[in-house]
Formats: structure tokens, C-alpha cells, sequence
């Protein structure tokens, strides 16, 4: 299967939508059936991690996921156009040992990075002042599945 | 799905019951509800989840933030939870550690009770 697009505006609604479009594609592109759960719930923390990045810093940007298949692997890239500078300072002041610390309950982006990194077969995060982009994969069939 | 909301009494314990995707989007329902709750004086929730379709890190926060506000009351926040796919992402941010996490709603009930 080719490479899907899809960008939309920093509104918590569209995460649901993205959700569900990852989770089609997955399952189209031979993701086993009890994986799904875990892209469904991966790529709903990337997309809440950049809504609300974008909500703070860039609200008119949107941002972007592609969705693809490689080798026999569904991969899934979220980019965003928020300066991850400030998240990853907040980031650093959770501990997950200690999550009823300082940490305001509507700031839960370390959590969500976390759950990714437990969620996601390979994940790689760059951050940047221009923006963070988020790459996770998980296997899939060589050629997808056929649907008749 | 959409996320519907509904809570009773029962002695000194506060049933939340929760159906549907708690998200970035929804999660604002349940955390203004839980603060209400608490400001009208329910400091003991037992939020059932066992009708909850989907939570994120979004939805874990509420609960979290739900925990500290009723622990500044010497109160308590349990969930009712067995389905696997919820439990995970409590089992990946270590926060089965910080709730009771009960099969049933008798059975936290039952444990309530014991611990009156």
C-alpha cells in the first residue's frame, strides 16, 4: 500500500479521527488483529501530544501523520510544528514513580511518550526547535493483507 | 463513541460510572465532574470502568489529578477494571501501583467497607 496522508488543525476532536484512520490502514496493511489495540492507542498519544504542543505554541498549524508500509512493517510518522524545547523540560519533571508529584494533571506528555514507548514495536522520537516527529512501527504482513 | 458520564451514592462511597473513549477530547467531561464531586464534598469515588472503550494518557491525568484532589481530603479513588487493553496502560506508567484496581463493584465496596 502506497503512503497515507493526513493533516488536520490542533482540535482534540480530529485525534479520534486519526485514530481510527491508523487503525484501518493498520489493519489493511496485515497488522495482526491483537496489535491493533496498541496502534489505535500509540498513535491517539502521539496526535493528544501534538494538539495540545500546537495548542500552546502554533494553533493555526496543523499537523501531520503519514501512515505506511515498508518491508513488511506499518510504520507511522506524527510530526508536529511546536518547539519541543518546553515539553521536554516538562517531561523531564515527571517521574513515573512519583506521578502524583508536581506534575499538573492536564500536562501528561510524559506519559504519553511513555505509553508509546511501551505501545510500539520501534519508536524513535526526535525533537527540535522546529517541532517533534514521532516514527513508530509494527509488523505487518510482506504485502499486506488481500481483501476481496 | 462519545463518553457518557453518570455517578450515584451508595453509604459513604461515590459510584462513577463511565462508558465510551476517555481521550484529549472527553477527558474534560470526566475531570469537571470528578472536581465537582469533590467540591461537593464526595471525597470517596469508585470510578467503574468497565464499560470504557478506550483511555489514553489524557484520561490517565483526570484520574491522577481525581487521586490527589480526594487524597487532600483524606479521601480515596478506586477504579473497577478487568478488561486487559485498559489495564495495560496502567501496567506501563506504573500507576497500578498508585490505584486499587478492583474486579468488580461489590468487591471494592467490600474492601471499602473493611477499611471504614
Amino acid at each position: 500500500m502506497a503512503t497515507v496522508e493526513l493533516t488536520f488543525s490542533a482540535l482534540p476532536a480530529h485525534v479520534r479521527t486519526a485514530r481510527l484512520v491508523a487503525t484501518a490502514i493498520a489493519r489493511r496493511t496485515g497488522v495482526e488483529e491483537s496489535v491493533l489495540d496498541e496502534v489505535r492507542l500509540a498513535v491517539g498519544e502521539a496526535c493528544s501530544r501534538a494538539v495540545e504542543a500546537h495548542r500552546l505554541h502554533c494553533p493555526g498549524e496543523p499537523i501531520r501523520i503519514e501512515l505506511s508500509d515498508d518491508l513488511g512493517r506499518f510504520e507511522v510518522t506524527v510530526t508536529d510544528s511546536a518547539p519541543s524545547d518546553e515539553l521536554e523540560h516538562d517531561r523531564g519533571m515527571l517521574r513515573i514513580d512519583d506521578p502524583l508529584g508536581q506534575l499538573p494533571d492536564t500536562l501528561m506528555s510524559g506519559f504519553g511518550i511513555a505509553v508509546i514507548a511501551g505501545l510500539a514495536d520501534d519508536v524513535q522520537v526526535y525533537p527540535s526547535p522546529k517541532g517533534m516527529r514521532i516514527r513508530m512501527s509494527w509488523p505487518a504482513a510482506p504485502n499486506g493483507l488481500p481483501r476481496i | 463513541m462519545d463518553l457518557k458520564l453518570d455517578h450515584h451514592s451508595e453509604d459513604r462511597l461515590t459510584i462513577v460510572e463511565v462508558e465510551g473513549e476517555i481521550d484529549v477530547y472527553t477527558a474534560p467531561r470526566l475531570r469537571e465532574l470528578l472536581i465537582d464531586l469533590v467540591n461537593k464534598g464526595n471525597f470517596h469515588l469508585l470510578v467503574n470502568m468497565e464499560k470504557v472503550d478506550f483511555l489514553d494518557s489524557t484520561g490517565l491525568g483526570v484520574l491522577v489529578g481525581g487521586l490527589k484532589r480526594v487524597r487532600a481530603h483524606d479521601g480515596s479513588l478506586e477504579l473497577v477494571c478487568t478488561q486487559e487493553r485498559i489495564l495495560k496502560i496502567f501496567r506501563i506508567t506504573g500507576l497500578t501501583k498508585v490505584f486499587g484496581i478492583y474486579a468488580s463493584v461489590d468487591e471494592a465496596k467490600e474492601a471499602h467497607g473493611r477499611d471504614k
